[in-house]
């Protein structure tokens, strides 16, 4: 019903709109074309303006126009992005005119929120990495694109799974509690959180939400760091803003057939180091109980060889764009058969895709037509495997013809699997089945109509949808050990989310020669609303019975999870240019949430930005060497409101599931909980600033920035201990604590050599950054650690890190580890740290954040070959070996529980007996250096009778590593290194053909 | 009128218009829970409520190992009873535990500061549990009850003076643990800071909601088996009397044996023929002794908190999971040397009590961490007394009821508080209550005792070989005045291999710290 309704009123708009068609023609009639100067091609789009009016036309496609003007009219004023502006005066009534393209990339078109500005009128700290510097190789989801492409942003894989998401954080987190995630804005649709509160894909059944969309689609991403640029997304703009643009016909253009494809094969890049099948037996032999030795098998098995393999991925697009006369067109296809180099694991998508952009009643009304579809099929591999593999007994065999599971070795404890045991990680692949089908579509319309009476002002309609269903479930065979007295185990889950977005501005943009003055106003209005159903699961044994009592089994569900929230926002920005040297940005934006109770619904979130475009004044025109010398001062505050509870405010009551009801008699009774509430919880608000300085020299031949920021965010939302009494719960998400951002960053990209045969481009980028919780609680404790986070395995509970006033979020919380004389660690000894007889042994150490972040990439070409690399780094950022703590201990190997694990080689040196997890030994500096990718390419120009341009390139992902780091990957977003899905070395070959 | 205007005009309104009509957008309701008003409006719906406070006891949450009740790192590890458990077992001489979990270690070595995490946990379910009764008290106030039909309205009552026992229950555990404590009661709206409240004061808030109660909840086993009657609330009367001296100074052995002996005289109460019989899943069937239990089911009540603990933690090493009716042990409890040598013939052939498994485990304990270390104790089993196991077929969830209170407790409460000189009961029968445990134990009478044997440290070892791992060590240690004195010591007391006294401020626990700093009423105890 809303949904109808809000449809049916942005009809009647566009209706309104359309009204307004007619105009006054009077007087004289001016008709003519614009062309380029250097290649005499029409121009689509100049502005054409009797001088000292407000009121013109634009050119058409072919370049030409038609402009009645009064009799005192004596001449036109003739602009365009990317051109420059040229004022011709009247003589008879026609002309032909020709603009000088802008040498420099500062007239360059940047897309911003509601909006397009040029590069050089930007007062915000805004980036942009289009397709040709996108990370190169096999890539199945889109934020790896720009993976160390930016300064100041940081994507991390979160592991090596086949489409797995990615850790994105734009100059740090600004929350601990609430999301960190960027905003993501698609076309002008913004999307919901692509993570659900526990880190978990809002999309069920998805490895990632975004791994839902083409990579190949994507023309350019545009990142908006600071708030001058992201405060027009108010609350929801505190950790930055990204703009997604994906591909569009041309007008006028050709017909352009584009395939192409990249076949790869990943392979693992190294393994754990545990012990061999030779040196456990040697270890159980000498210190093993009778019992134990007894156990030892005779096999020789590389587990870790067991489960992974070289998984082959092949990614295949086809494009096909024009423009017939006003219908520009893209209309792309995509397969992508992605699997993962974990056994039985992979990522199928088919993907479509169709842009149509007309362009209407003679040009006034602009057309922006985007529909995507994906249809993906997954299969999760068990990662519980991963760690299986480490802890296995080498000496164990895969297989065992007598074993009653499946057929694989299982450690047992009478006739039953031994629950306390390790699973065999070959059994865990392969009897169990974990896929999901999902379903997406994403797609907006937007209509852009420049009023005819009225030319400069532009009505801005963008009507939005994001939908997807997902079903997924997991067969566990019944054979399977860790399934068995259940008799295997089958469940399944579904879900359906809807996002519909209604948008609507005005804009107006006027220029004033007379007082050298450009006005760009823009008020606009939205409403976008998020629902999500996911009915309850379901899980039942698959044989209905245990085979060893013959026990009948039940079915069990688990709680349903459906919610809804909308936003409703007014927003508006003023851009000011004095004189093209002055510029003025400020926007106020006024958000309503349905997150929050009726007090604090509302937020204000202003920004201001100012401008000085140095290299413009006299002064400077005797420095010819400085193309481009800009000052960016800013301020804005944003908001989080994307606290990861819909309802937080409201007190209500959940039911429990059927196996946790509560026996009174003979019947079973359901609970009903009243769940613990803020009411008066609000955003989460992040004030910053930001300074910055744009620069270039020879002809942007060399450019950058350089930019400094802070940010303070109060209201910090923190999963907070309520008073014992005061609430329905121990803990509320709650505001109560303060957080502080600074860093630094600078953004080079340089054209080295530019000649005929030979040309090369370098980017690089650094950043460098810190945060510091400054406020935790409503009452300032001393004697309170903090809250202590960062679960670990081995153990029940243990957790690693902590967030407490004074220092870096998730700081690890550990003991400080004395050496002996020859620097080896000893069992359980401690520095009393805290002088109190060891009573509290922890102290904080470090943080999983890096200090600084660089990027560097280069691109040379000659003649027809071109040979790329990217790389990224992170220093002083450290990391908890968990695989090491957990394992590199006797206790590993040895236990009382009737089977026998295996350690890491670690225990050799540190020879511990028992599981010391509190040793800051564990954490390691993991500054690294990667390289991303290389990539060598070679193209043949035209065959095929001459028709079809072919391009061969080869790609070598993920080459190297350099880090002190001794675990598998340094770069683990969390700061905890517990057997995490490896990321493979990728080798590609990639074939692109155009017509 | 410039028609330029007019579009301008209207497209304004047309904006306006769309803008005022979504406001109302923003009141979304949530979809899959419901209101509180709706709960408390159906009495079907009031006995789920009522249900979520009983299940308080021995659940972790909505559903097991997620939509926990309390934040906790571990949500299975955190439920009343496995906590209360812990905190009343571990630091004694009748439990160590293996697991090398956070620092679930203290508990024992008597480590304890503010901000432990398991004493925390511990913490926080007590008083969730207050809280939530306190809900459901708010929630039903006369004015709502009498608005049900007469006899929808007399249950409801009913459940809510049951509501009343249960935080009662909490508050006794609770100042028994933690001394001063935040206190609120109904009155006290969501939202607010608590007071502290001193032992004392909550003491007699205890009892006059006991003393109320006695007449308000149905007698001796009248209500649905699992819920409180005032069987229960006697016995509860009857523990806070005999510890009263500890709580508030002043010995009431007297009114101990007052509420002893209504349970005794109700006459609904015998004990069990067996022993063992008490601690296996059809325990309300094979006899009479038991007067409150912890339930429990391993499909529909699941939990890894409820006795499901209780039987896996004590299961290991070379062990066998189906002698006890599970798929796995844990790995976990054993008990130190001190417990297992207050049997003369720890074998369990005479005194049949002596339940413990010694093959490849040694009596003393060098590492507390190795489950080899130290006898464990073969008591608690998910088998019928015909040796059927429990429901969950893959041996997961126990269907064991935990017996929280049984005769043979009120029958040594009796002998102790005429020891202690209360007045309402004599010697005679005291000795021929223990006696009669003493029978049952050995089959025969060959193990009982004379008069002259009945003595306080008796009473104490008593209470050890019969209630031995059924929560309440720490308590009567204290009450005992051994449980931080160098006079009574075991392994790794105080966090010695061979044990020592430690300082009387450890006779409380301390309050948690996360609540020290989200509450500026408290006061952190002394000592800590």
């Amino acid at each position: 019903m809303r949904k109808k309704r809000l449809f049916a009123r942005a009809e009647a708009l566009l209706l309104l709109l359309m009204l307004c068609l007619h105009t006054y023609s009077q007087n004289r009639l001016i008709s003519g074309k614009v062309t380029d100067s250097k290649d005499g091609n029409p121009i689509q789009g100049v502005s054409v303006i009797p001088a000292g009016t407000a009121q013109g036309t634009t050119t058409n496609a072919k370049g030409e126009f038609q402009l009645s003007v009064s009799p005192t009219t004596t001449s036109l004023v003739f602009s365009s992005v990317g051109y420059g502006t040229r004022e011709v005066a009247l003589n008879g009534n026609t002309m032909t005119v020709s603009l000088v393209a802008n040498s420099s990339n500062l007239n360059e078109i940047i897309v911003i929120g509601y909006g397009t500005q040029k590069k050089k009128d930007l007062t915000g700290s805004i980036t942009t990495v289009s397709a040709k510097d996108f990370q190169q190789g096999a890539i199945s989801t889109p934020d790896q694109l720009i993976t160390g492409k930016i300064a100041g942003v940081v994507v991390t894989p979160n592991s090596g799974q086949p489409g797995v998401s990615s850790t994105i954080r734009i100059r740090g987190g600004t929350s601990i509690t609430a999301s960190n995630n960027p905003l993501i804005v698609i076309d002008g649709v913004p999307l919901e959180n692509i993570t659900n509160s526990d880190g978990t894909s809002s999309i069920s059944g998805a490895p990632n939400a975004l791994s839902m969309l083409n990579p190949n689609d994507i023309e350019s991403f545009t990142v908006l760091k600071d708030a001058s640029a992201t405060a027009i997304y108010g609350n929801r703009a505190s950790n930055g803003v990204i703009l997604i643009t994906t591909k569009k016909g041309r007008s006028g253009g050709a017909l352009r057939i584009s395939l192409n494809s990249l076949n790869s094969i990943a392979v693992k890049t190294k393994d754990v180091d545990v012990l061999s099948a030779a040196q456990l037996k040697k270890i159980v032999n000498t210190q093993g109980t009778t019992a134990q030795k007894a156990l030892l098998g005779n096999a020789n098995t590389d587990w870790q060889n067991q489960i992974y393999q070289k998984a082959f991925t092949t990614d295949d697009n086809l494009s096909i764009s024009g423009g017939i006369k006003h219908l520009p067109y893209r209309v792309s296809l995509g397969y992508l058969d992605n699997n993962g180099i974990l056994k039985t694991g992979y990522l199928r998508r088919k993907s479509a895709a169709l842009n149509l952009s007309p362009v209407l009643l003679d040009n006034h009304l602009h057309i922006d037509l985007n529909l995507k579809g994906i249809y993906a099929d997954n299969r999760f591999a068990s990662s519980g495997a991963i760690g299986e593999a480490v802890r296995m007994d080498p000496t164990q065999p895969v297989y065992d013809k007598s074993s009653p599971y499946g057929g694989y070795f299982e450690w047992q404890q009478g006739n039953i699997p031994n629950v306390l045991s390790t699973r065999n990680p070959v059994a865990d692949l392969m009897l169990t089945r974990d896929i999901s089908t999902v379903k997406r579509s994403i797609g907006n319309i937007q209509l852009d109509y420049s009023l005819p009476f009225l030319p400069e002002l532009k009505a801005n309609m963008n009507l939005g949808y994001d939908i997807s269903r997902s079903n997924g479930g997991k067969y566990i065979d019944p054979k399977y050990a860790g399934s068995y007295t259940n008799g295997g185990s089958q469940s399944a889950y579904s879900q359906y989310r809807r996002t519909e977005l209604f948008d609507f501005y005005l804009n107006y943009a006027k220029e004033l020669t007379s007082i050298r003055s450009r006005f760009d106003l823009t008020a606009g209005y939205e409403y976008q609303d998020f629902y999500r159903a996911s009915p309850s699961t379901s899980t039942k044994s698959v044989t209905g019975f245990n085979p060893v009592n013959n026990a009948a089994a039940q079915t069990t569900y688990g709680l349903p999870d459906s919610s809804r929230s909308t936003l409703l926002s007014f927003y508006g920005r003023l851009n000011y240019s004095f004189n093209d040297r002055y510029l003025l940005t400020a926007t106020v934006r006024r958000d309503g949430s349905s997150r929050f109770g009726p007090n604090n619904r509302y937020g204000t979130f202003p920004s201001v930005a100012l401008a000085w475009r140095i290299n413009q004044e006299h002064f400077m025109k005797t420095v010819p060497v400085f193309s481009d010398l800009k000052l960016r001062v800013g301020y804005g505050v944003t908001g989080n409101q994307d606290i990861g509870n819909n309802y937080g405010y409201l007190a209500n009551y959940t039911l429990s599931t059927a196996t946790t009801r509560y026996q009174f008699g003979d019947s079973a009774y359901y609970t009903y909980r009243g769940e613990a509430y803020a009411a008066n919880i609000k955003w989460e608000q992040t004030a910053s600033y930001n300074a910055g300085l744009d620069f270039g020299f020879f002809k942007q031949r060399l450019s950058g920035s350089l930019d400094f920021y802070y940010k303070k965010t109060t209201n910090l939302l923190l999963d907070v201990n309520q008073s014992s009494l005061s609430n329905l719960s121990n803990h509320v998400i709650t505001n109560v604590g303060d957080l502080e951002n600074r860093g630094v960053e600078l953004n080079i990209n340089a054209l080295v050599v530019n000649s005929k045969d030979f040309t090369w481009n370098i980017g690089a980028n650094f950043s460098y950054y810190k945060n510091k919780i400054t406020k935790l609680s409503l009452v300032t404790d001393t004697t309170s650690p903090g809250y202590q986070t960062g679960p670990i395995g081995g153990g029940t509970g243990n957790q690693i890190q902590i967030n407490s006033i004074g220092y870096p979020v998730n700081a690890f919380y550990i003991y400080k580890q004395v050496y002996d004389q020859k620097g080896i660690p000893v069992e359980g000894v401690y520095t009393d740290v805290n002088k109190n007889g060891g009573k509290n042994l922890f102290y904080r150490y470090k943080s999983p954040n890096p200090k600084a972040t660089i990027g560097f990439s280069s691109q040379l070409g000659c003649r027809n070959w071109s040979l790329g690399f990217a790389m990224h780094g992170s220093f002083g950022n450290y990391m908890y070996n968990n695989v090491k703590s957990n394992l590199g201990t006797f206790s590993s190997i040895s236990n009382p529980n009737n089977y026998i694990g295996n350690a890491s080689t670690d225990y050799l040196h540190t020879n511990f007996q028992n599981a010391q997890y509190f040793s800051d030994y564990y954490v390691e500096n993991a500054s690294f250096l990667r390289m991303d990718n290389i990539t060598l390419g070679y193209n043949f120009g035209k065959v095929i009778q001459k028709r079809v341009n072919l391009r061969l390139s080869a790609i070598v992902q993920n080459v190297f590593v350099i880090t002190k780091y001794t675990g598998l990957d340094p770069e683990i977003p969390s700061g905890i290194d517990n057997n995490i899905y490896p990321k493979p070395r990728i080798w590609s070959l990639g074939v692109n053909l155009d017509y | 009128m410039n028609i330029r205007h007019l579009y301008s005009i209207i497209i304004a309104g047309a904006l306006a218009l769309s803008a005022t009509s979504c406001t109302k957008d923003l009141n979304r309701l949530p979809i899959v829970q419901v209101t509180s008003a709706s709960v408390y409006s159906n009495p079907a719906t009031i006995k789920e409520a009522l249900a979520k406070i009983y299940g308080g006891l021995s659940l972790s949450g909505q559903d097991v190992g997620a939509s926990p009740d309390i934040s906790a790192p571990d949500i299975g590890s955190n439920t009343y009873f496995r906590n209360w458990w812990e905190a009343e077992e571990l630091p004694t001489d009748e439990a160590v535990i293996a697991w090398n979990d956070g620092d679930l270690q203290q508990y024992h070595t008597m480590n304890w500061t503010p901000q432990m995490a398991y004493l925390t946990l511990w913490y926080n379910r007590v008083f969730f549990e207050i809280a939530s009764a306190n809900e459901f008290i708010r929630e039903l106030p006369d004015s709502k009850i009498s608005s049900f039909g007469s006899s929808d309205a007399a249950n409801i009552k009913t459940y809510r003076n049951e509501a009343r026992f249960l935080r009662a229950l909490a508050y006794w555990h609770a100042i028994d643990h933690f001394g001063n404590i935040p206190f609120a009661t109904e009155a006290s709206a969501v939202g607010n800071l608590p007071k502290q409240a001193s032992r004392d004061s909550v003491f007699q808030f205890v009892e006059s909601e006991l003393l109320d109660l006695q007449n308000q909840l149905p007698d001796p086993g009248q209500n649905e088996y699992g819920r409180a009657d005032k069987g229960a609330v006697w016995t509860v009367l009857a523990k806070l009397y005999l510890n009263a001296k500890v709580y508030t100074g002043q010995d009431r052995s007297t009114d101990c044996i007052t509420y002893c002996n209504k349970i005794i005289t109700s006459n609904k109460y015998s004990l069990a023929t067996h022993y063992a019989n008490l601690f296996e899943i059809d325990n309300h069937t094979t006899s009479n002794e038991i007067i409150f239990v912890i339930r429990a089911n391993g499909l529909k009540s699941q939990s890894y908190g409820n006795s499901t603990f209780l039987v896996h933690a004590a299961v290991g090493g070379s062990m066998d999971p189906s002698q006890f009716g599970v798929g796995g042990g844990w790995g976990g409890l054993r008990v130190t040397a001190n417990l297992y040598n207050l049997f003369s013939d720890p074998s369990g052939n005479t005194d049949t009590r002596a339940m413990f498994y010694t093959t490849g485990q040694t009596k003393d304990i060098a590492d507390l961490k190795n489950f080899n270390d130290g006898y464990t104790v073969t008591k608690f089993k998910n088998l019928s007394s015909t040796g059927q196991a429990g429901s969950d077929p893959s041996g997961n969830f126990v269907d064991l009821d935990f017996p929280m209170f049984r005769l043979a407790d009120i029958y040594l409460m009796y002998a102790e508080a005429v020891l202690r000189g209360g007045s309402g009961g004599d010697a005679t029968t005291a000795l021929g209550y223990v006696n009669a445990l003493r029978d049952r134990a050995y089959g025969n009478t060959s193990g009982e005792i004379t008069a002259t044997d009945l003595t306080l440290p008796f009473i104490l070892d008593e209470r050890g070989r019969e209630l031995y791992w059924e929560g309440g060590r720490r308590t009567d240690l204290i009450r005992f005045d051994l449980f931080t004195s160098g006079t009574y010591v075991w392994p790794w007391k105080g966090g010695v291999p061979n044990g020592t006294g430690v300082d009387a401020h450890l006779n409380i626990y301390p309050l948690a710290s996360t609540d020290i700093v989200a509450n500026p009423n408290l006061k952190q105890n002394a000592g800590y």
